[in-house]
């Protein structure tokens, strides 16, 4: 492998979380290097989402703080986590049902799109020469993820796996230095998973991005992450290499339960 | 390099290119999607990288008579190295891209392959499963970079460093390939293709320039081909046809083609494109007109009612007004009508609208799919021929189209029938030789240089060569009567929701058949039903699906007791397999034409629970995946009788 694990880029100190009188996350610290995958696993209701979307700011915590290369944000907001270059898919799946892939590519590149609405109405001048070198960028994801046989194709009427597909495609095209990814893989059979888990690798191979991952299939996670962050009842339990936690007794009671 | 334009120094494919690089050096020779946008290459290009790839092969040490191995979709590059192997006096030996790599194996091995060029990482990886297996193997070429970056093996070499050497030698050696090219004779083998081996191991045809030229030159003069032709190159390099069409066509007449961007996406890029000249084999008509007809049934109501009004206008007399024939007045301005509402918009669909000249064939297909598209105004026409033949033996003239038949036989090419029905071709498109296997060559030409085709056919009262059956297939039922495989299973494969058919028969006392559906129209049919399945095991399992096909068998049986000698080939039982038929199981080849003595020896406990008249059947069969991997699939299979109709003058 040609990628190389560098300085932590991401940590997460001392978070708390909760809604009302529910503590979703309690005292959770870890940290995520540039370049790694990195997994978040945990049972149902174990806080792994909510950790996701502390990250990219759509839950505030009510203690802790994130440090993004050395930028300290007591308050993250997902505007500033785009900007910061973190992108992210969905556990339920968020495209726009009835617009094709290639726009919902496109949707990907908004942060990016400098000329202002009035020029872009008119598709004129810089506008049109900015939409051409976005619409270039996506047709580089399109070629990647293989889509290129659906580009028309209003999302929709897509099948499930191909959503999920265009769903990474949509956080790829962005070009995020951090990509946080909510299972992933999810309700996909065996051969969609395999496609799946390539492109996850194929994207942090190629190009270098440092990778966040909720996972269920623990065959996944521990094949593929470098480093797996355990979460149980919003509480940190274990955190280290794949074999490592795997061997932990406290995450083996916890999640995969006492006869693995 | 200085060649002469006259037509008899254009006798071998690197003049040819050199010729129009010459004189339409601005046109386009070749386009490919990529990133979403057509890439075109004119003939200067064309020869220019041509130029760099066999100076290239050149400096690598590549020798006059040599195979070079090519394995991937239709790409650009992948066609430019033929005749940069062709310029050096080597033989470019296309694969079928989708092969596994032990069926890979028999053939380079066979052939000595030293070089092999591969599209893509996923065809290097398979060339590296086998690579201990290949002493010979010396250096293996890719053309699409992506995820080859840690493959730092020292003989895995991209493309564009080959033709970066090329161009460094030919600053160095200018005269060389000149001299080359010059050094090449007509009667050099060309090509080299493989057969897919319907029968034993597959055999190596060596076709020479001459052939391959001469079949070209005579089809592009009987369809009246111009350089301004546009091709969608889409199917298998490795097949003959399409070495034809996308190769040897296009170098003599110099038109375009033009390579999809992926497999998947075909249709798209056949609507952007749209071809003047098309070919296709049956299931791919088939397949677009299920599509259709599907969406059709989706369509509001107005646009179902207007549809169905206007194709039985067509079906009328839309044929016909292709045909020139003489039509009522009323037909005539109500398919002018048509055309505007329905069949233009339609060919625009299907990508259809400069169709010129389309051809069919490799299987029969079935007369209403025929008579459909010849009715919405597409010149559809079949065409005979052999791998051995360079895909030309006989062509439907414009005009005189019958469904039933596969025309006339070409200009240059003489076909007689032997005394067991077995017909036999002569021309020069025939074959040099089978490679490394002489006692195949002299069974397979004859004393007086007749091709034995192996098919058996007759001609009708207008000149028109109809194909029965493979004159080893045609057989006997237990009371004498003829038995043609071949024939019943097209028969039953007409039907839409019928995909794949064999029967059995010979030398037994009835005929009787196993059945793969259609997933994708039965599927519909039953969704539309409010069937639930969960996938083609499921389906094929349905009582509701059992007896859909009956129906589809007794139309087969009713139409079988008008056609004399095949009365008594009836289908009297038949069962729905529970699996598809797949050439990666070795039930098909891999132009999907099915494995008899294959399938009768794997289902023989199917074969005898027909014959024994039990009424279902346990199975469990092996599968493979497409990545490799092995399963198994079980099923109880219903076996149905189905009705059989007496015949006439003959006590039941």
């Amino acid at each position: 492998m040609s990628r190389q694990i560098g300085e932590v880029i991401l940590d997460l100190k001392n978070v708390s979380l909760s809604f009302g009188g529910v503590k979703a996350l309690t005292d959770i610290s870890f940290d995520v290097r540039e370049h790694e995958i990195r997994a978040i696993i945990g049972p149902n209701g174990a806080g792994k989402s909510s950790m996701l979307n502390v990250i990219n700011g759509v839950y505030r915590p009510q203690q802790g703080e994130i440090v993004l290369r050395g930028q300290h944000f007591s308050k993250m907001n997902p505007y500033k986590a785009a900007k910061a270059g973190i992108s992210r898919t969905f556990q339920n799946i968020a495209l726009f049902k009835g617009m094709n892939v290639i726009d919902n590519l496109m949707t990907g590149r908004n942060l990016k799109i400098r000329s202002n609405l009035i020029q872009q109405a008119f598709w004129w001048g810089p506008a049109r020469r900015e939409e051409l070198a976005h619409r270039a960028k996506v047709e580089e994801v399109i070629d990647f993820l293989e889509i290129q046989h659906i580009r028309k194709t209003p999302v929709g009427r897509l099948p499930y796996g191909l959503q999920k597909r265009v769903d990474l495609g949509r956080a790829l095209a962005m070009e995020p230095s951090i990509l946080l990814l909510d299972e992933p893989m999810a309700g996909m059979n065996v051969e969609e998973k395999q496609d799946m888990c390539r492109f996850i690798l194929d994207v942090n191979d190629q190009f270098g991005t440092t990778i966040v991952l909720i996972e269920h299939d623990m065959a996944v996670v521990m094949d593929i992450s470098d480093r797996v962050v355990v979460l149980d009842y919003g509480k940190k339990i274990g955190d280290g290499a794949p074999d490592a936690v795997r061997a932990n007794p406290e995450v083996i009671s916890a999640y995969l339960g006492a006869s693995h | 390099m200085a060649e002469s334009a006259s037509p008899q120094a254009l006798d071998t494919f690197p003049r040819l290119l050199i010729h129009h690089a010459q004189v339409r050096g601005g046109k386009t020779a070749m386009r490919e999607k990529d990133l979403g946008i057509w890439q075109s290459w004119t003939w200067t290009a064309v020869a220019d990288e041509v130029r760099a790839l066999a100076c290239g092969l050149a400096e690598m040490g590549f020798q006059r008579g040599e195979n070079l191995a090519i394995v991937g979709d239709n790409r650009p590059r992948m066609y430019m190295m033929m005749t940069a192997v062709q310029c050096l006096g080597g033989v470019p030996l296309p694969l079928y891209q989708d092969a596994v790599a032990n069926e890979m194996l028999f053939v380079l091995l066979d052939a000595e392959v030293r070089f092999v060029f591969v599209e893509d990482q996923e065809q290097v990886d398979k060339v590296l499963e086998i690579q201990a297996q290949l002493p010979q193997l010396e250096h293996v070429l890719y053309d699409d970079p992506r995820g080859m970056r840690h493959y730092t093996l020292p003989f895995i070499h991209d493309i564009r460093e080959l033709m970066a050497m090329g161009r460094i030698h030919n600053r160095n050696h200018p005269d060389l390939l000149t001299g080359e090219v010059a050094a090449g004779s007509a009667d050099d083998v060309s090509v080299m293709l493989y057969t897919s081996g319907t029968t034993g191991k597959p055999k190596g045809v060596r076709l020479t320039h001459h052939a391959f030229i001469s079949a070209a030159r005579g089809g592009a003069e009987f369809d009246h081909l111009s350089a301004d032709e546009d091709i969608l190159s889409y199917l298998p390099m490795a097949w003959v046809g399409d070495h034809l069409f996308s190769f040897a066509q296009a170098m003599v007449t110099g038109f375009t083609i033009n390579c999809p961007e992926s497999a998947e996406t075909v249709m798209t890029d056949l609507r952007e494109i749209g071809p003047t000249y098309y070919f296709a084999p049956p299931r791919v008509f088939e397949n677009l007109l299920t599509q259709v007809m599907i969406r059709m049934e989706d369509a509001s109501l107005i646009k179902q009612k207007m549809f169905h009004a206007f194709m039985a206008v067509a079906r009328r007399s839309g044929a016909e007004i292709l045909d020139g024939q003489r039509v009522p007045l009323a037909d005539r301005l109500l398919y002018v009508l048509g055309n505007l509402l329905v069949y233009g918009p339609l060919k625009n669909v299907l990508g259809m609208s400069r169709i010129r000249v389309a051809y069919t064939a490799g299987a029969a297909i079935g007369p209403d799919l025929f008579r459909f598209y010849r009715s919405i105004g597409i010149n559809l026409k079949q065409l005979y021929g052999q791998t051995e033949t360079c895909a030309y033996v006989c062509l439907q003239p414009d005009g005189e189209i019958k469904f039933d038949s596969v025309g006339k036989p070409a200009p240059g090419v003489e076909v007689k029938i032997a005394d067991n029905g077995e017909i036999l071709v002569k021309g020069p498109m025939l074959l040099k030789e089978y490679y490394k296997r002489p006692d195949a060559t002299a069974e397979a030409i004859n004393a007086e240089g007749y091709f034995m085709t192996g098919d058996a056919g007759l001609f009708d009262d207008d000149g028109h060569l109809k194909i029965i059956d493979r004159a080893k297939d045609v057989g006997k039922l237990a009371n004498g009567a003829m038995y043609a495989p071949n024939y019943l299973e097209n028969k039953l494969k007409f039907f839409p929701y019928i995909k794949e058919a064999v029967v059995f028969g010979d030398r037994r006392e009835m005929v009787c058949a196993f059945i793969n559906i259609d997933i994708g129209a039965v599927g519909n049919w039953a969704e539309r039903r409010g069937i639930a399945y969960s996938g083609y095991t499921d389906l094929a399992a349905k009582s509701e699906v059992h007896a859909l096909i009956q129906e589809s068998i007794e139309q087969v049986n009713g139409e079988l007791v008008g056609e004399g000698a095949l009365a008594d080939s009836q289908i009297h039982r038949f069962l729905i397999l529970h699996k598809e038929l797949d050439p990666d199981d070795d039930e098909l080849t891999r132009t999907r034409k099915v494995r008899r003595n294959f399938v009768a020896e794997k289902y023989a406990v199917l074969i005898d629970a027909l014959y024994s008249g039990r009424s279902s059947q346990f199975i469990e069969t092996a599968v493979k995946f497409e990545d490799g991997r092995q399963g198994k699939v079980a099923a109880d299979l219903a076996i149905r009788d189905v009705k059989t109709f007496g015949i006439a003058g003959r006590a039941a």
